[in-house]
């Protein structure tokens, strides 16, 4: 109890503090510095407007600079160290050759690549599919809302949430984990063959058949583009190309897998596949904002350009696939890069369910652990300097587009 | 687009089908939570939680016979019940071999003089000729019918005893510390630099907005250990002074953007008349831009609230772990750890956690979603 009155104490302090700062900050320039009478009474009016921009921002500058702007540079410099002894040894590169020879950094590197294609993907597509969907029908705004409604539940919350989903326990108890008791239904017989071999390979055909589509777009686009294009495009289509390769493997995969039925399944400790029942979470609660967004930019798709598809016959898919979202665009990679950046800095997630054990590690909680479990500074700063490099192309494309919007 | 798709109704059915099933897929994991939170922790363990709803038939867990002995009519007798509540028994035993060897109201032969039998509503009767004292009484197995029934056990027990070392109510007096103070202290300091940079001519000043757009997306996570040592040398160290400044220091990107974009959106007209009319800067900001902002304000104190309340990271660097400091995140994330398994405490204590930011949702939902507009549809 007793912290309440500092906590009162401090929003009284902080709130009065800024009013008086302001206040008087004003007044001593207008009455004291620059005073707008006397001889010079108009040049000082000019110099006071001058100055008086500058004081405004004085506090937000100084907090923006000390918390968010020097410790990156800070951060650099404590990468390039190392804290042994409790004093800053410089090193070089070697925390960074330390850290790339580490197996636990370069699986927590391959996991981070793999939610960032992953939840990014998953999060968009279903948050423009179901504003969509929405759009439609009378009970939207209800709908809208349930889905929504994860975006106030932190991230350790939801990890509670999904570990009861996943929980296990043996073979003959009750289970009490939903996918668990779902799981447990399946016995190879006709339905488990359609639903966990037939339509999983079906949706990554699928998904292999829409990549190389538009790879095969692109193959046109490559021969009559001039040579920067083809520079500029030859490693984006390598990428497209390996994707469909990935797709029809697991397509494979999923069609020809040994399937542990009857099985409880620890769901959290299968490696490799561990990873997607975690980025589960993160779709879950990131969904809702993707959906919230597309909406209103679904809804500011101009009427008439759908009406004239209408009219030139065109069926839903084509007016949602060909007219809506070519239109949004610019959103739907506001969004994307909204969440990537949230999934480049996931870490409560990984903390609370698995710690990053049995191959789940990324690299905000292997920063962490190097940080304040290790009390490796060097490592763990260059693990953090690897997020800001991550950040770095939507941070300069934020910056970009910012300034083209304000001229 | 009702026009499109009222034209086929199979279409429409499709539509109302899928969404219907996202809901549900969206919805059922908290709901799966929330029911587990009111059940006991052997309901939670003997069934999924969605069969609460209905009465289940179970097997239960053994119970040992136990009471006073009552000598009668020459033999030892011991009478109880099972269980308090309505449940039915439908069959029982005395070893886990046979759990449902005898029916109700039907009388045991233990042996060596000794009877047992039990009732359809969980009375028993244990009789025997000589007396018990110092043999080891039977083990009843019961599967019985149990009707639902939910409990606020788990709350009281959450609330106020200490579980991994602190209550979850002293948890949830150190997060509303944390939280607080660090929603209102950023508003005004990125109010006044908004205003600044909306509508004060300055030099510099496009240089600025576009370094507020970059430090948006600068992730707080190289912050932690400059600042830590920032903080250690002016003498704040860990604690609430720290981590409302780290909150603030966090929050301010995002706050300085929501309101520039929204004060550069207000009228040109009322700024410049007032300027024309004599009034000083300060009392344009005071007087027209700060409450004509309010929707602005209150969007981003949403945001701000949301993740100070959520956040783990920041408090997990910036404050103690002792039980004065730490916060329901922190606490509960200790409690997956040690307490794993039992769904009982964990499945309220996240209740606890996640009920304050719900209801800020729901009841303000709309400032929320005209926030998140603000900041990313351009």
């Amino acid at each position: 109890m007793e912290q309440v009155f500092p906590a009162l104490a401090t929003i009284v302090i902080g709130v009065g503090g800024c009013v008086g700062y302001f206040w008087a900050s004003n007044l001593v320039l207008d009455r004291v510095i620059f005073p707008a009478r006397g001889p010079k009474a108009g040049q000082n009016t000019s110099r006071a407007n001058m100055l008086r921009p500058w004081l405004f921002l004085l506090p937000a500058l100084l907090a923006l600079g000390l918390y968010l702007a020097y410790p990156v540079f800070a951060t650099a410099w404590l990468s390039l160290n190392r804290n042994t002894g409790g004093e800053l040894a410089f090193v070089g590169l070697d925390n960074y050759r330390a850290m790339f020879a580490e197996a636990k950094f370069r699986e927590s590197l391959r996991n981070n690549l793999l939610w960032l294609v992953v939840v990014p993907a998953l999060s968009t597509g279903l948050g423009l599919m179901v504003a969509q969907l929405t759009d439609r029908i009378r009970w939207g705004n209800l709908a809208k809302s349930l889905i929504f409604m994860p975006m106030a539940i932190s991230f350790v919350g939801a990890s509670v949430i999904w570990k009861l989903i996943y929980d296990t326990r043996e073979a003959g108890q009750a289970q009490i984990g939903l996918l668990n008791a779902l799981w447990l239904r399946f016995e190879g017989g006709v339905w488990s063959t359609i639903l966990l071999r037939a339509l999983p390979a079906l949706l990554l055909l699928g998904l292999a058949g829409v990549l190389a589509w538009l790879l095969w777009g692109q193959v046109g686009a490559l021969a009559r583009a001039r040579l920067a294009g083809r520079v500029l495009r030859g490693p984006g289509m390598a990428l497209g190309a390996w994707l469909v390769w990935v797709a029809l493997s697991w397509a494979w995969g999923a069609a020809t897998a040994q399937l542990p039925y009857g099985q409880p399944q620890f769901w959290l400790q299968i490696p490799f596949w561990n990873n997607f029942f975690l980025m589960a979470v993160l779709v879950w609660l990131q969904t809702g904002f993707a959906m919230v967004i597309l909406s209103a930019a679904l809804r500011g798709v101009p009427e008439e350009t759908v009406e004239a598809a209408i009219l030139d016959g065109a069926n839903p898919f084509q007016i949602f696939f060909r007219i809506k979202v070519p239109q949004i665009m610019g959103t739907i990679v506001v969004v994307w890069t909204t969440i990537t950046i949230t999934v480049l800095k996931v870490f409560d997630i990984v903390r609370a369910m698995t710690g990053g054990q049995q191959e789940t590690q990324v690299l905000a909680n292997y920063m962490y652990d190097k940080l304040f479990v290790a009390v490796d500074w060097g490592v763990g700063s260059a693990a953090a300097m690897v997020i800001l490099a991550l950040v770095t192309p939507i941070l300069v494309w934020n910056v970009w587009t910012a300034r083209r919007e304000m001229r | 687009m009702t026009h499109v798709a009222g034209r086929k109704p199979a279409l429409t059915w499709t539509v109302h089908l899928s969404v219907g099933l996202l809901v549900l897929l969206w919805v059922i994991p908290t709901l799966g939570l929330l029911v587990s939170s009111f059940r006991s922790g052997d309901q939670i363990v003997s069934s999924g939680w969605w069969q609460a709803l209905f009465t289940q038939e179970s097997q239960l867990s053994p119970i040992r016979v136990a009471g006073e002995e009552v000598a009668r009519d020459g033999v030892f007798v011991i009478e109880g019940r099972l269980f308090p509540g309505a449940a039915r028994v439908s069959a029982w035993g005395t070893s886990s071999r046979e759990p449902a060897a005898y029916a109700p109201g039907a009388t045991a032969d233990l042996g060596e003089g000794m009877g047992l039998r039990v009732e359809g509503d969980g009375f028993y009767v244990l009789t025997s000729a000589r007396t018990t004292e110092g043999t080891r009484l039977p083990r009843i197995f019961t599967t019985a019918a149990t009707p639902p029934e939910f409990t606020l056990a788990n709350y009281r027990m959450v609330l106020f005893s200490p579980m991994a070392g602190q209550s979850i109510l002293q948890a949830f007096l150190n997060t509303a510390t944390v939280a607080i103070p660090a929603t209102v202290i950023p508003i005004l300091v990125a109010a006044f630099a908004a205003y600044a940079l909306a509508w004060m001519e300055f030099p510099g000043r496009a240089l600025l907005v576009a370094a507020v757009v970059g430090l948006l997306v600068v992730p707080l996570q190289l912050a932690l250990i400059p600042l830590l040592q920032v903080h250690n040398a002016l003498g704040i160290g860990k604690g609430y002074l720290g981590i409302w400044l780290a909150h603030t220091g966090f929050g301010l990107p995002l706050a300085i953007y929501l309101l520039r974009n929204y004060m550069v959106g207000l009228p040109r007209d009322i700024i410049e008349n007032a300027r024309v009319d004599g009034a000083t800067e300060f009392q344009i900001f005071t007087r027209i831009v700060l409450p004509l902002s309010f929707p602005a304000l209150a969007s981003f104190a949403i945001f701000q609230f949301l993740w100070t309340w959520n956040d783990l990271l920041v408090a997990l660097v910036f404050l103690g772990t002792s039980n004065d400091q730490q916060v329901l995140t922190g606490n509960i994330v200790n409690l997956m750890g040690s307490r794993g398994g039992d769904w009982e405490i964990l499945s309220a204590s996240a209740f606890v956690s996640i009920a304050v930011p719900l209801v800020v949702f729901f009841s303000m939902q709309r400032f929320l979603v005209r926030g998140l507009l603000a900041g990313s549809v351009k």
